[in-house]
């Protein structure tokens, strides 16, 4: 009896439903970043372990272009969070209430 | 000897999600992701996708983990400036547990009926997970959408230039 495929499926649902639990409850703009990194990283766990099932390296591609978007969006989002630091003093995410129009 | 190391990983990696959740301070947090990321690397290595844990550690774990912690570290955050986090967090976690467990229901009843005959003691073929596997896939059918990330590159450069060069004037 070993490890079955639902094992990972099943890590991944659970780290998946943390990241959204951090996205949804913490108002700290950084942690709301990091929480995207966890919710990113749940969904490459489950493209592997769909690529190891399959016997087919498209899930490890799709893993590979995931990072870069991931990459892409934390260095936007930080930038983004330097510069509502620096306008408001503060890193609640209720001071996005300003881009309202 | 492989169950033992799924769970004891899994555990460890769940566990860095919620210190990453939990934790007031922002460094603490990057560290415990540096926890989940590099457990997720092990998992990586365990399905045999080798070349993809390297990348896991390389990239996440490295490069932007650096970039998270030479924000916080920039932006220099006091201790006060961080105690406005929302009060009612048990109630949207448990409103969140539960629809978990209604998902997961109809979820797990859906892989059952498409996973009923594979399963990981099935072999591989050769080369799967190497560099020179996913490279040929990754050079050959994913050509142009590997070609498009580094579009997206360029676009996510430029943009923060922008976001950073404005800030000054």
């Amino acid at each position: 009896m070993g490890v079955s495929i639902e094992h990972y499926f099943v890590l991944s649902a659970i780290l998946f439903v943390i990241g959204v639990y951090g996205v949804m409850a913490r108002k700290n703009l950084i942690i709301v970043l990091m929480s995207l990194e966890l919710m990113l990283n749940a969904a490459n766990l489950a493209f592997v372990a769909f690529s190891r099932v399959h016997d087919d390296m498209t899930g490890q591609v799709f893993m590979i272009m995931s990072i870069t978007v991931a990459a892409a969006e934390v260095a936007v989002g930080l930038a983004l969070v330097v510069a509502v630091y620096s306008h408001r003093e503060s890193l609640n995410i209720d001071i996005l209430k300003i881009l309202k129009g | 000897m492989e169950t033992i190391v799924f769970y004891v990983f899994a555990a460890l990696s769940v566990a860095g999600a919620l210190l990453v959740i939990t934790h007031r301070n922002p460094v603490s947090s990057a560290l415990s992701l540096v926890l989940t990321l590099f457990s997720t690397a092990v998992l990586f290595v365990l399905l045999l996708a080798h070349f993809v844990a390297a990348i896991q550690i390389l990239v996440y774990a490295g490069a932007i983990m650096v970039l998270f912690l030479f924000t916080v570290m920039f932006l220099n955050l006091s201790p006060e400036a961080l105690k406005f986090d929302s009060k009612n967090m048990a109630f949207k976690g448990s409103l969140l547990l539960a629809v978990l467990v209604f998902v997961g229901y109809f979820a797990s009843l859906g892989f059952r009926r498409v996973f009923s005959e594979k399963d990981l003691s099935s072999s591989v073929s050769e080369g799967f997970g190497t560099v020179e596997g996913v490279g040929k896939v990754l050079f050959t059918d994913y050509l142009l959408p590997f070609e498009l990330t580094s579009v997206l590159i360029v676009a996510a450069i430029i943009g923060v230039v922008a976001i950073a060069k404005r800030r000054e004037s």
